[in-house]
């Protein structure tokens, strides 16, 4: 994935004549992924405790529904749109998959029906976006809002909590012999099966050209409403299936299951390197950026530090990936400018 | 990315780095005098409320530290900012972690947390729910403020004798969501129909604790309902926000105002005659009664069984009574004449 990243502004590089190891190093995942590593060493060899196995079992459990609606979040988000209704969704999930349940239907009948429930749901959001041409952020705020108020409305005051034991266990319970959560296999299926759809396919190469340009898009052949259709819907069922995990995890169906969780998922996906003007994006960096997010939770919840001070913390360290982009990017821009007045534009002389 | 992307990383590294090394050298000391205690029982106990910055539970966790301090255990109190169901998880299982001697916790969902608090004893932690129960199955004591029926019984009769026994009158609650809160509108309808034939109650909405929504949700139940004589608020936060704008209303004096509030916030409001009584327990007495039950179930003096008795200080001696729970008393209604005597 980075490989492929790389290979189209290697030829700027070659300017700066840098083998290709640091090349791959430039790269903004690259930096993530460096940044998690070095956050973990640090916390298991300083912070007491962070260092079992536990932690790592706690952590996942945590961060796998954010985890999962990062992935179609990725992709919406590199098309240039978004998606606020994800939580929501989640919301959705829980609540039908808690009433169907309590009616008599076994989970594996009320869990397709919550997804659909998702699809629908992300099929509306499409509707709204393709069809009649809509901008996604106003859309989703408006399910948001719209899909949440149906969730707290269907169950009302109450939660449904008598979810089977076998369920419940399921969706905490660890792959024999390691402190990782089962449910990891389920997403890191998905997390491939997001990959390859997004760096190795036709479909994906589209993602990246509506985000850079959608209508130079159009005009290359990319059928731009149909992408970002079938991009919302992911993004719905994936939503339903976070949902259903959450719903289990916690053995509670709730209609404010989740509340908050679309904007944890957006700040994860932005400090993943994704662009927020779309057009560029790396599923690997968006996973480094979920699990660095989590650990730095993890680990100063473990050193008592209060929360306010956690979210101060988090955030400085979103507001900073940012803005040391654009900083460096502005800075390197002049770098190149100055070249330009001293001579000839450096990709003129190929 | 292009250039300078890894000094972007690195330098963020740095600062992470610095934080985590900072914070880091923190924990080991909390977390050892926490773990040592005196050579015998674990007496580090951690007070857990709903969310943090909510006067209340600066109140009751107040009232914990007293206790914790007066019998030298070591009390810490941690949580999330936002009252979301599945928030008070991570906290639990990082006090397992740490190894604590108990938790003390409101639950925001009975069940959401059931298993953290389930591994927390299974660790040897003793875990001690106040204000919001979980599943019985998840603790070992429930401190109860009040009994369902005594807090739905005082705010009825409150209301009853401030419109004179006959009316429409409205409930603004806490959240949808909330257990105590839907426990106690449940017996005030009961009751209401049973003693107040001649009281309707109109309508239930939700402030979601929240002092904005509360106070939106007040003015459009004044325009909904003309012929409303009367609110009960059963929340800190909803009857404070309803009393703010009852007493810059055309309403004031006219639409009667009472429920569960804190001295403190309501105190311009029963001198100014917005509302002439309202009904609470102490949180602080709560708070300090429920680290003197964590502290008995740590030293062994109680198991949690029905009948058990223990010391709470200067609260006196109480009993373990059904379901685990313990009793703190009748609640205690304010007015004009005793409110100068509580600062809370």
């Amino acid at each position: 994935m980075t490989t492929t990243d790389a290979s189209a502004p290697a030829r700027v590089y070659r300017d700066y004549a840098h083998p290709l190891w640091r090349r791959l190093l430039f790269t903004r995942e690259a930096a993530i992924v460096v940044l998690l590593v070095l956050v973990y060493a640090v916390a298991a060899a300083s912070v007491r405790n962070f260092a079992a196995p536990i932690t790592i079992t706690y952590l996942l459990l945590d961060v796998a529904a954010i985890l999962f609606i990062a992935l179609p979040m990725t992709l919406v988000i590199i098309t240039g749109e978004i998606d606020l209704s994800v939580a929501s969704i989640v919301g959705l999930s829980s609540v039908t998959l808690g009433t169907l349940h309590q009616a008599g239907l076994p989970i594996e009948a009320a869990g397709t029906v919550a997804i659909l429930v998702g699809v629908v749901a992300g099929a509306i959001n499409g509707f709204f976006i393709t069809v009649v041409g809509l901008p996604s952020l106003a859309v989703t705020i408006g399910t948001l809002a719209l899909f949440r108020g149906l969730a707290v409305g269907l169950l009302g005051t109450t939660a449904v909590t008598d979810f089977t034991e076998f369920w419940t266990d399921l969706a905490k319970s660890k792959i024999p012999g390691t402190p990782i959560p089962s449910v990891m296999i389920v997403f890191v299926v998905l997390a491939i099966a997001f990959a390859v759809l997004l760096h190795f396919t036709p479909f994906g190469r589209g993602i990246f050209a509506i985000g850079l340009s959608s209508e130079a898009a159009r005009f290359s052949g990319v059928k731009v409403e149909q992408t970002k259709f079938i991009l919302f819907v992911l993004s719905g069922a994936v939503s339903a299936l976070a949902g259903i995990y959450y719903t289990l995890r916690f053995g509670s169906a709730r209609g404010d299951n989740a509340t908050g969780l679309e904007l944890s998922v957006i700040a994860a996906v932005l400090l993943g390197g994704v662009s927020i003007f779309g057009g560029r994006g790396n599923i690997l960096g968006v996973i480094a950026g979920v699990l660095l997010i989590g650990i730095l939770g993890s680990a100063l919840r473990l050193a008592n530090v209060t929360s306010d001070v956690i979210n101060i913390i988090t955030g400085a360290l979103l507001v900073a990936s940012v803005v040391s982009t654009s900083v460096l990017a502005w800075v390197h821009r002049k770098r190149i400018g100055a070249g330009i007045k001293k001579g000839p534009p450096a990709p003129a002389q190929d | 990315m292009t250039f300078g992307t890894k000094r972007a990383g690195a330098l963020t590294a740095l600062a992470v780095t610095v934080a985590l090394v900072a914070t880091g050298c923190a924990a080991s000391d909390d977390g050892g005098s926490g773990g040592g205690g005196d050579g015998g029982d674990n007496l580090a106990i951690t007070f857990l409320p709903k969310n943090l910055g909510n006067p209340y539970f600066d109140t009751s966790s107040a009232g914990g530290k007293e206790a914790v301090e007066s019998f030298d255990g070591t009390f810490a109190e941690v949580g999330p900012t936002e009252a979301a169901p599945d928030a008070q998880v991570s906290f639990i299982n990082t006090l397992t972690q740490q190894g604590v001697g108990g938790i003390v916790v409101s639950a925001n969902d009975p069940e959401a947390i059931c298993d953290a608090l389930n591994e927390a004893r299974d660790a040897g932690i003793k875990v001690v729910t106040f204000d919001s129960d979980t599943n019985p199955d998840c603790r070992d004591l429930f401190i109860n403020q009040a009994t369902a029926e005594g807090i739905a019984k005082v705010q009825v009769d409150l209301i009853a004798d401030q419109i004179g026994g006959a009316g429409e009158i409205a409930i603004l609650s806490a959240t949808a969501n909330a257990t105590n809160q839907n426990a106690w509108i449940d017996l005030m309808k009961d009751y209401l129909a049973s003693d107040y034939p001649d009281i309707t109650l109109v309508d239930t909405v939700y402030g979601d604790d929240d002092d904005q929504t509360s106070f939106d949700k007040t003015a459009a139940l004044l325009q909904t309902y003309p012929e409303l004589k009367g609110i009960i608020s059963p929340t800190t936060v909803g009857i404070s926000a309803a009393a703010r704008y009852l007493s810059t209303s055309e309403f004031k004096g006219k639409v009667a105002l009472t429920g569960l509030g804190t001295p403190n916030q309501m105190r311009d409001f029963v001198e100014d005659g917005t509302v002439t009584a309202f009904a609470l327990w102490n949180p602080s007495d709560l708070g300090y009664l429920a680290a003197f039950a964590a502290k008995a179930l740590i030293t062994g003096e109680i198991t949690g069984a029905k009948g058990d008795t223990f010391e709470a200080g200067k609260l006196g001696s109480f009993e373990v009574g059904d379901g685990g729970t313990v009793l703190l008393g009748d609640p205690y209604v304010f007015d004009a004449d005793n409110i100068g005597d509580f600062d809370f």
